[in-house]
């Protein structure tokens, strides 16, 4: 279906090629995974499925790729659009109508396709996922996963043999991901659509995949079945480091298989107590904030329901919930920023000598220069607060900010930055960091005022494995100096591994609160992967039974 | 999981409100076309008077119209913006004419007088403050209510049809530019959401809040967010086929722009020839009819070009015969001065006198108004939910 022969690509200005002489073939009706860090090229080689690259984004192409017999060189992506269907990360991004209906019909429309068929197709994709009670609906107002499915049902109604998916799901909830992932694999099984699917967050998707084309990054590509690639890929789910830990063969990969293959070891495990995921602090910490009835409402509507929270000093907690369960309204309305109908929040003062501020209070009453000092806030979208055009100096101002008006600094933006993440070039225009990057200078940037209590709106959106692991690393250096971290997530297996407490939001109201251990070890969407494997007992992370498993010191 | 918006129900008492389900008539939404046929026929004959009495007529029929007619749809929520609008245009036709006084004679009725501003010589033209009398503000007062009235002609043509349907009839050579339309009207109020968010952002960094530094601070964010998002949307266009060759080659694109520049032409030249008295009567409707002609041709050509299929597309049956017709009746009821006395249009202001109401002018815009029942009952009630989008959602 899909053949790649002596494929290399270099960009424009570029000294390495991004793909090196990559050979695939892609059978029909398979689902391949597309695995690798960010940058790797992944999503080039995505868009020379469809010609997108080269001819969309400049850069050349060597040798052939060829989709259903027609070769890209000479069949731009417009014409490929009845053989190849494209969605990307954002849906959002891709819609050109403004109702579901019509935007199911426009791929057909530009295809030329007659009206009687078209109507019927519709019809039939808006069975086929799900969409028949939304179709008059706008689309800006579905959740993200059903923008999601509408934008997989858009370019299903063109009939394409292959459906090529760069990371569907990065920007959902782990229920919206399963509704999104579950469409896509019945289209396989249904329909014998090929599938070619790039995805960071690997744990949920490695249990559909037929075959795992992995970019080690250096331009190469190797292929094969999903077994045999993760026995030695750099980048691994939860599930496939727990096999390789226990010495499982061959890899199982989904949880009811590794539930089985589990078994001597739930033995093995039963009488020893799990180690702490984290360090346990000695004594408990004193509360640096505390909130009372915070509410948030939108027009006479509450995303946030009179919310009582205290945060302590070196504690780090991961507010998890569903998109829009209000977990960014809380964090707007404690940085005092956002809008707060009612409710106080009081963040302690910090002590003689310690850089900051020396008065306490309430962000919201205070300048934002000073309530920058006591909660820090990285929103969503860090790259909103970067507007200058180098690294260095967005750092100078940062600098220049944080000292006006106080006797006291802290350490430079400079020093923090190159603590958090090493290496980056000063020259750098900030928008060609990658995401993890991007992040720990806007990080860096809100630390130059010291404040006590830090706040990550879903830092980890867009992040690869290695990308987290190093902002697991970040907010734990954070936490050992006393401040108190907050950070919003959909992704269960980085809460499991980065928080000493979890808060779930739904509605608006708290519904748990507790230990990370309590709370998503009994809990079937937020249970990590090796909490389901080894359930009851308690393990969430891999590296737990590493350090009880005889013979397999961390190697990783 | 889906958004709560899902499971909201739709709004309370919105089906209560219809007055008119349409009786055996299937529910449907008119041709887009129709409406605006209606609506600007409607507008010509307000042209045509200065009577408030023939003026107020007209909005009333068009608030009839559209109270019976209009959807639960975003764009059917706008005549009010309309009317305000509207009553701006009135007050300040009638502040200027205030303002910049001609005068008074003295048979004019005097109302006040606005304290003098003396102007230099160069400005002798123009004199600000004076005495106003009733008539000149009267007389300010049915210009501005004619303006707005048409005004409201136009809004009631967005009100009752969708704008982007509208657009989706536009002839194939003309597609691009419905499709740039589309886009841009969509475009803009995610624009308006990441100027909220880099705004809302700005207040993290304690940056400064006034001055040209802190434009830059939102400026550059939100262009270089915009920008991105215009590329990843031009490639996903790209990837769904917008823009297929089809049979065009480069000889008949450039005949089909020689075709409608020379149509262009001609139609200016034909526009100015009948608005023109002194204008040789070639160049009134010869050079009309040409013009057109030669753009029909190269629109026929041009959308050659362009192979697509549209989706349910909107049918034109008797009622859209009936509403466009009953507009255009109207229209020319207005102004072909049968069986009323002209003057009666345009009652006099010098002197003051009470206007009367023309019979055949009255019932001809009463007629307009049977587009209120000719048209079918707008589609089934779709629940457009409003739900109000919370900060996460965005």
């Amino acid at each position: 279906m899909i053949t790649f022969d002596r494929v290399s690509v270099v960009y424009d200005g570029a000294d390495e090629p991004v793909l090196r002489d990559v050979n695939l073939v892609v059978d029909e009706g398979e689902l391949c995974l597309v695995v690798g860090h960010t940058g790797v090229g992944k999503s080039t080689l995505l868009g020379a499925v469809n010609g997108l690259v080269p001819h969309f984004t400049g850069g050349t192409l060597y040798g052939a790729v060829t989709v259903d017999g027609r070769d890209t060189a000479d069949h731009p992506p417009r014409e490929l659009a009845d053989v190849v269907g494209v969605v990307g990360q954002d849906p959002l991004d891709g819609f050109v109508t403004d109702t579901v209906e019509e935007e199911l019909a426009y791929a057909m429309e530009q295809l030329a396709v007659p009206p009687a068929v078209m109507r019927k197709r519709v019809e039939e994709t808006l069975d086929l996922l799900g969409l028949a009670d939304l179709r008059h609906r706008a689309l800006h107002e579905l959740s993200g996963g059903q923008q999601q499915r509408v934008a997989i049902g858009s370019v299903l109604t063109a009939h394409p043999r292959v459906l090529v998916l760069d990371e569907p799901t990065s920007a959902l909830d782990p229920t919206a991901a399963e509704e999104v992932l579950a469409a896509v694999t019945r289209l396989v099984h249904d329909l014998g659509v090929t599938v070619l699917l790039a995805e960071h967050r690997l744990e949920r998707v490695v249990q559909y995949a037929d075959r795992v084309i992995h970019l080690p990054g250096d331009g190469r590509v190797v292929s094969g079945p999903p077994s045999e690639i993760f026995t030695a890929s750099s980048i691994a789910p939860p599930i496939v480091e727990l096999g390789r830990a226990a010495g499982w063969s061959p890899l199982p990969l989904s949880v009811r298989d590794a539930r089985r293959a589990a078994r001597p070891l739930r033995t093995a495990l039963e009488d020893t107590a799990p180690p702490p995921v984290r360090p346990e602090p000695d004594a408990p910490e004193a509360e640096v904030l505390r909130a009372r009835g915070i509410t948030v409402a939108y027009r006479g509507v509450p995303a946030v329901r009179a919310v009582d929270l205290g945060l302590r000093a070196g504690e780090i907690t991961a507010l998890m919930g569903r998109n829009g369960s209000g977990k960014s309204s809380l964090l707007w309305a404690l940085q005092g920023s956002g809008p707060r109908t009612s409710g106080t929040v009081r963040v302690g003062r910090n002590g003689a000598g310690e850089p900051g501020p020396a008065k306490g209070g309430d962000p919201k009453s205070l300048s934002a220069a000073e309530a920058r000092r006591l909660v820090g806030l990285v929103p969503q979208t860090p790259t909103d607060l970067l507007y200058l055009e180098s690294v260095e100096q967005e750092l100078d101002r940062a600098d220049t900010e944080s000292a006006t008006g106080t006797g006291v600094t802290g350490p430079s933006a400079r020093a923090i930055l190159d603590r958090l993440a090493p290496g980056i070039d000063r020259a750098t225009h900030p928008r060609d960091l990658s995401e993890g990057q991007k992040l720990a200078l806007v990080l860096a940037i809100q630390l130059t005022a010291a404040p006590r209590v830090l706040l990550l709106d879903e830092p980890t959106r867009g992040l690869d494995y290695r990308a987290k692991t190093q902002l697991i690393a970040m907010v734990d250096e954070l936490a050992a100096e006393g401040r108190s971290v907050v950070i919003s997530t959909h992704d269960v297996e980085f809460a499991a591994r980065a928080a000493d407490r979890v808060v779930v939001l739904a509605e608006g109201d708290v519904v748990a609160d507790g230990p990370t251990t309590e709370v998503i070890v009994a809990s079937p969407v937020f249970a990590p992967q090796v909490a389901k494997i080894l359930s009851p007992l308690p393990y969430l992370t891999v590296d737990q039974v590493r350090a009880v498993l005889p013979g397999t010191e961390a190697d990783a | 999981m889906a958004g709560a918006a899902e499971k909201r129900p739709a709004r309370a008492g919105e089906g209560a409100a219809r007055p008119d389900t349409g009786g055996r008539r299937l529910p449907r939404t008119l041709h887009p076309v129709a409406w605006w046929i209606w609506a600007l026929a409607l507008a010509t004959a307000v042209s045509r008077t200065n009577n408030p009495l023939l003026l107020f007529l007209v909005l009333a029929v068009l608030g009839y119209v559209i109270t019976l007619r209009r959807t639960d749809a975003p764009w059917a929520r706008g005549f009010t913006y309309y009317l305000y609008l509207a009553l701006t245009v009135v007050a300040i036709r009638v502040v200027f004419r205030a303002v910049f006084a001609t005068g008074i004679t003295p048979h004019d009725h005097y109302l006040f007088s606005l304290p003098r501003i003396p102007t230099p010589d160069w400005y002798a033209g123009i004199q600000l403050g004076g005495p106003v009398s009733l008539e000149a503000l009267l007389s300010a007062a049915t210009d501005g209510l004619r303006l707005a009235c048409m005004l409201c002609c136009i809004g009631a043509a967005n009100t009752l049809a969708n704008p982007k349907r509208a657009l989706r009839v536009l002839p194939g050579a003309l597609y691009e530019l419905g499709v740039a339309v589309t886009v841009s009207i969509s475009v803009a109020p995610q624009l308006v959401q990441s100027v909220q968010r880099v705004a809302r952002a700005r207040r993290l960094r304690a940056g400064r809040n006034k001055g040209l530094k802190a434009l830059r601070g939102i400026v550059v964010p939100v262009l270089e967010d915009a920008l991105e998002r215009s590329l990843r949307l031009a490639a996903a266009m790209d990837s769904r086929g917008y823009g297929r060759a089809g049979s065009a080659t480069p000889r008949s694109r450039r005949l089909t722009g020689a075709l409608m520049l020379l149509g262009m032409c001609g139609l200016c030249a034909g526009a100015y020839g009948l608005l023109d008295a002194t204008a040789p009567k070639l160049l009134g409707l010869p050079a009309l009819a040409v013009g057109s002609v030669l753009c029909l041709a190269g629109l026929r050509l041009g959308g050659r070009r362009v192979t697509r299929t549209t989706y349910r597309p909107d049918p034109w049956r008797f009622a859209e015969w009936a509403v466009a017709s009953c507009g255009v009746l109207s229209a020319v009821l207005l102004f072909v001065n049968v069986g009323y006395n002209p003057a009666e249009l345009n009652p006099s202001i010098y002197p003051l006198s009470w206007p009367t109401l023309p019979l055949v002018p009255a019932a001809a815009i009463l007629l307009a108004g049977a587009a209120g029942f000719l048209a079918p009952p707008p589609s089934a009630p779709t629940p457009y939910i409003t739900a109000p989008r919370t900060e996460e959602a965005a």
